[in-house]
C-alpha cells in the first residue's frame, strides 16, 4: 500500500453514516452557492436595470419584479394632476395638419389630384381663384412669413465674412473670398412665426378631409 | 418623485388666505398661490355675433395709460382642432350624438364642454342650421318669448334638443370664464372686477337675465355698461388725455354702433361742473335688428339673382358660401379703391373642383347700388323707416326691422330725441331745429370700418345738419371698432375706482305699470287703462324711488300680473305720475311684469295692501318691490314672466 491511488470510477459498496454526511454536506455546499449567484444577479439587475447582463436562466422573476417597480413609479407622477386635459403638440402631425388645412381653406388636394388636361385654361382659372385665395388665408393665418432679404430683386449686394449659408444661397462663379458681391435673384422667405392649431387626443391627422354625406 | 410639487414657492404664506373662492367649481384650486383679491379688470363684450374679453393689470397702471390686453379665447375650430382666436363666435352647436368622433371635441380644460360653443359652432352649422343656434343675445330682448324655456334653435326639428337663450348666454361666459381660468390660473375671474356690455337699448328683463348668466358661472360682482358708452369709454382711454381737447362743453355725441346683427343709437352730451367736463348719456335709440349680416346678404341675393337671369339654380349651400365670399369681396372693394370688380367663386361640393365651380363677380357698382342706397340711402331728415304690417306665420321669429335704410332710423331717432337736452343749460339747440343736432359723431361696429360707409353716414348727416344752418359734425378719430366695447368695458372698470372720467347716465328710460282706471264699465269697451310712472328717466345706480301714495291690493298665493311700459322721450314724469293718454311713439309695451305673494305666515287669500318700489342696483339693473303697507314686508315682481301660455 505504498502507492496511494484514488480511483474515481469506484463506487462505493457500502452506505454508512460518513457517506451520508459527505452528500449532505454537498448539498449544502451547492444551495449556498446557487443562492449567492442568485443574490448576485438580483443586485446587479437593480442596480443597472437598463443593462441586463445576459442573465442566466435561473432569473426570471427578479426582471419582472423591476418593470413592475417602474410602473408604478409613473403613477406617482401622474396622480395629482388628472384634470388637465393634454393637447397633443402639433410636431409630428404638423405635415398631415398643414395638408388639412389647406384642403380645408383652399380644396388644395382635390385641386391636385384632378385631372387637368381635360379642361380648358378658363376653368382652370376659374378653379386656381379657389385654390389661390384659400391658400393665402390659411397660410397668412398660421404662418408669419418674411424675406430674407430686403433688396430689391435684380440689385447688387455684399455679403460680409461669416454671412449665414443657410439663409442665404451662393451659386454660379463661386470663387475667391468673402466679402462675395453678386446679383439678388431671390429675395428668398423665411418663416417669422407660426401657430398651428393644437390637436386633440382622438383627432386623427390622416383624415385632412373626411368624406361628406348629406341627409 | 413625491417632491415634485414641494418645488411651489410659498414665500409670502405668513398671513392666511382668508378669500377663497367660495362656490368656485374648479378643481385645480386647491395649489392657488397667495395671491388673492381684485388684481384685473375685465371687460366682457357679450356680442350678438361675437364674444370679446379684455383684461388690463390695475397694479401696472401709471397716469393716462391703461392698455388693456385683448384675451386670446383657446376654441375649438373644427372637430378635433383647437386655437386661439382673440373674437369667441357666438354661436352654440347642438351635435348629434352620432356626428362628431369621440374625443375630437376637448377643450384645454374640458375633455367633453357640454356645449360646442365659438368657431366651430359656426363651422358646422353653416353646413346643418338646423343645429345651430345663433342671436341668442337677440331673442333676450324680444318681447313675447319665455327666454328661459328650450326655444332654440327655432327652426330646429323635433328630435334636436334645444335650449334656451338664456342657456346659450351662459354658455358662452361660461367658455370665457374657463379660458380665462386656463391662462390665469393665479387670478380667478370671480374675484376680478369684471363688467359685461350689453345694448344700451336692452329692456330691463333682458339686463336681468345677462346678470343672471353672469351669476350662473360664478361671476356674482360682475356689473353692466351699456355698449355705445363702453364704446365712448375706450375713445376716451385711447386718447390719452387728450380727449379733453377734442370735446367741448355743448357737444352733442352721437355714438353709432353697427355690429354684425344689431344697430344700436346713443346720444352723449358733454357739459361743464365746476370747471371740469361731464359727459351725460342723454338718450339711447330703440333695438334695430338690422347690421352686417344683413348686408351680406343683400349682396349675396343680388349676386344670385344675376346668376339665375343666367338660368342657374342656386342651392341653399351656395347662396351660403356665396355670402361667406360676397362678405370677403365687399371688404377688398372697400379697402382698394382701385379694383373695380372681383371676382367670386362658389366651388361644388364634390372632390371635383374644376368644372362644378360657380362663377360671378361683385362689382364695384353693384355695392354701392346695393349696400350704401340700399343701407345708407341719402333721405331727408323727415323721413321714417317704413313699417309694413308683417304678414302672418311669424311666430317664431325675431323681430328684424323692416326696413334697411338705417339712415331712416337715424332720422327717426334723432327726431324723437329732440328734447333729450332741454335740461341740459350748457346745450342750446336753435328753436327752428326738428331734430337734435349732433356735433360730434363716434362710430363703432365692424361695418363702419368701410370708408365708404362711413363717409356716406357723416354725408348724410351733415346734410341734414346744414339744412338747418347748423355747423357740421366732425368725426372722432382713433376709435378701434371690433375690440373697441371691450377695452372700454375693461377700462370702465378702472373709471370706477375713482380714475378718469366717468360717463352719467342712469336708467335710459321711464316705466310705467298699467292700471285700469276707475270707471263705470262699458259693454263692449275694455277697460280704460292709466299708465303709472313708478321709476322716471335717468335714475343712477345705487337709487330707489317709492310709491307710498299708490296702493294696491294683492291676494296671498295668487299671481298677480301689470302690464309694463317704457318710454324714452318722456323725461318730465315723475314717480306718480298717471297718463291717461299717450302715443304709441311714447310708450313702448314690454313683457308684462308678475309678482305672487307668498303664503308664509299668511292665511291664502288674504289681500294685503302694498305700494310698488323702484331701484336701480349698482349692478345696473331695475329691481321692482311690492312694499306692504303693514308690515314693511318685501317681494320681489318678476320681469321674466315671458313664459308662453
Amino acid at each position: 500500500m505504498n502507492n496511494y491511488v484514488i480511483d474515481l470510477t469506484l463506487k462505493p459498496t457500502t452506505f454508512d453514516l460518513w457517506h451520508v454526511c459527505l452528500a449532505g454536506t454537498v448539498a449544502v455546499l451547492a444551495l449556498i452557492l446557487i443562492v449567492l449567484l442568485l443574490a448576485m444577479v438580483i443586485s446587479l439587475a437593480r442596480r443597472k436595470p437598463e443593462i441586463q447582463p445576459a442573465a442566466p436562466a435561473p432569473a426570471p422573476e427578479p426582471i419582472v419584479k423591476v418593470v413592475e417597480k417602474i410602473v408604478e413609479v409613473e403613477k406617482l407622477v401622474h396622480a395629482p394632476v388628472p384634470e388637465p386635459v393634454v393637447l397633443k403638440e402639433a410636431t409630428p402631425d404638423a405635415a398631415l395638419q398643414l395638408l388639412g388645412l389647406l384642403q380645408k381653406e383652399a380644396r388644395f388636394i382635390d385641386f391636385i389630384k384632378e385631372d387637368i388636361a381635360a379642361y380648358g385654361d378658363a376653368d382652370i382659372g376659374v378653379a386656381a381663384r379657389v385654390v389661390h385665395e384659400g391658400c393665402n388665408k390659411a397660410i397668412n393665418e398660421h404662418f408669419t412669413l418674411a424675406t430674407v432679404r430686403n433688396e430689391q430683386e435684380g440689385s447688387k449686394i455684399t455679403l460680409p465674412q461669416g454671412f449665414d449659408a443657410a439663409a442665404v444661397r451662393l451659386t454660379g462663379n463661386i470663387v475667391g473670398t468673402a466679402p462675395f458681391t453678386g446679383t439678388l435673384v431671390h429675395k428668398g422667405w423665411q418663416v417669422t412665426g407660426i401657430s398651428l392649431p393644437k390637436l386633440t387626443a382622438g383627432h386623427n391627422a390622416a383624415i385632412v378631409a373626411p368624406a361628406e354625406v348629406e341627409l | 418623485m413625491k417632491d415634485l410639487f414641494s418645488l411651489q414657492p410659498k414665500p409670502v404664506e405668513a398671513k392666511p388666505v382668508v378669500e377663497e373662492p367660495e362656490t368656485q367649481p374648479d378643481e385645480s384650486v386647491a395649489e392657488e398661490p397667495a395671491q388673492s383679491g381684485t388684481r384685473f379688470s375685465v371687460g366682457i363684450d357679450l356680442g350678438t355675433t361675437h364674444c370679446v374679453l379684455s383684461y388690463a393689470d390695475l397694479n401696472n397702471i401709471d397716469d393716462e395709460e391703461f392698455s388693456p390686453l385683448v384675451m386670446a379665447i383657446p376654441q375649438l375650430t373644427s372637430p378635433g382642432s383647437v386655437e386661439d382666436k382673440q373674437q369667441l363666435p357666438s354661436f352654440l352647436y347642438q351635435a348629434h350624438a352620432a356626428e362628431l368622433a369621440e374625443d375630437s371635441t376637448s377643450l384645454p380644460w374640458a375633455a367633453k364642454p357640454n356645449y360646442l360653443v365659438g368657431e366651430i359652432a359656426r363651422n358646422l352649422g353653416s353646413k346643418t342650421p338646423i343645429r345651430l343656434v345663433s342671436s341668442a343675445k337677440s331673442w333676450l330682448c324680444h318681447a313675447g318669448v319665455d327666454c328661459k324655456a328650450p326655444i332654440l334653435p327655432a327652426e330646429a326639428p323635433e328630435d334636436v334638443e334645444r335650449v334656451s337663450p338664456f342657456q346659450a348666454t351662459t354658455a358662452y361666459l361660461q367658455h370665457m370664464c374657463d379660458a380665462w381660468r386656463s391662462l390665469h390660473p393665479e387670478a380667478p375671474l370671480n374675484q376680478q372686477d369684471v363688467v359685461i356690455t350689453v345694448p344700451a337699448s336692452f329692456d330691463p328683463a333682458a339686463r336681468e337675465l345677462t346678470v343672471e348668466a353672469a351669476r350662473a358661472v360664478g361671476l356674482d360682482q360682475a356689473i353692466l355698461l351699456e355698449e355705445p358708452q363702453a364704446a365712448l369709454y375706450s375713445w376716451i382711454e385711447k386718447s390719452h388725455g387728450d380727449w379733453r381737447k377734442q370735446a367741448e362743453v355743448g357737444d352733442i355725441i352721437l355714438v353709432i354702433d353697427i355690429g354684425g346683427g344689431t344697430t344700436d343709437l346713443s346720444l352723449i352730451a358733454v357739459t361743464q361742473q365746476e370747471g371740469n367736463l361731464e359727459l351725460t348719456r342723454v338718450a339711447v335709440g330703440d333695438h334695430i335688428l338690422l347690421g352686417g349680416d344683413n348686408m351680406d346678404l343683400a349682396l349675396a341675393y343680388t349676386v344670385k339673382a344675376k346668376l339665375e337671369k343666367d338660368g342657374k339654380r342656386l342651392e341653399p349651400w351656395q347662396v351660403q358660401a356665396l355670402t361667406h365670399s360676397c362678405r370677403d369681396a365687399k371688404e377688398k372693394l372697400f379697402t382698394h379703391a382701385d379694383i373695380d370688380n372681383i371676382p367670386l367663386v362658389v366651388a361644388s361640393r364634390g372632390s371635383s373642383l374644376i368644372g362644378g365651380t360657380l362663377r360671378s363677380e361683385l362689382t364695384r357698382e353693384e355695392v354701392n347700388r346695393v349696400l350704401v342706397e340700399g343701407f345708407l340711402p341719402k333721405v331727408s331728415v323727415s323721413d321714417r323707416p317704413i313699417s309694413r304690417p308683417r304678414t302672418g306665420l311669424r311666430t317664431a321669429g325675431l323681430p328684424y326691422a323692416q326696413d334697411a335704410g338705417i339712415t331712416r332710423h337715424l332720422a327717426a331717432f334723432l327726431a324723437k330725441q329732440q328734447g333729450a337736452t332741454d335740461e341740459l343749460k350748457d346745450i342750446n339747440l336753435p328753436e327752428h331745429a326738428s331734430f337734435l343736432h349732433p356735433t360730434a359723431v363716434l362710430f363703432n361696429g365692424g361695418v363702419l370700418k368701410a370708408d365708404t360707409l362711413a363717409e356716406r353716414l357723416m354725408e348724410v348727416l351733415n346734410s341734414w345738419l346744414s339744412a338747418e344752418q347748423a355747423p357740421e359734425a366732425r368725426l372722432l378719430e382713433g376709435a378701434d371698432l371690433d375690440l373697441a366695447v371691450a377695452r372700454g368695458a375693461a377700462y370702465y372698470g378702472y373709471v370706477r375706482k375713482g380714475k378718469g372720467v366717468r360717463i352719467k347716465g342712469g336708467t335710459a328710460a321711464s316705466y310705467y305699470v298699467g292700471i285700469e282706471s276707475a270707471m263705470p264699465a262699458v259693454p263692449g269697451m275694455a277697460p280704460e287703462i292709466q299708465a303709472l310712472c313708478i321709476a322716471p328717466f335717468g335714475m343712477e345706480e345705487g337709487t330707489q324711488q317709492e310709491l307710498p301714495d299708490d296702493e294696491f291690493g294683492l291676494v296671498i298665493g295668487e299671481p298677480v300680473r301689470f302690464r309694463f311700459f317704457a318710454s324714452n322721450t318722456r323725461r318730465e314724469d315723475k314717480v306718480g305720475t298717471r297718463l291717461d293718454y299717450w302715443t304709441n311713439e311714447e310708450l313702448d309695451e314690454l313683457d308684462e311684469i308678475e309678482i305672487t305673494l307668498p303664503e308664509e305666515n299668511r292665511r291664502p287669500g288674504e289681500v294685503i295692501p302694498v305700494h310698488l318700489c323702484a331701484a336701480v342696483t349698482e349692478v345696473g339693473t331695475l329691481e321692482l318691490q311690492a312694499v306692504s303697507q303693514k308690515d314693511n314686508g318685501r317681494w320681489k315682481i318678476e320681469f321674466d314672466v315671458r313664459a308662453g301660455e
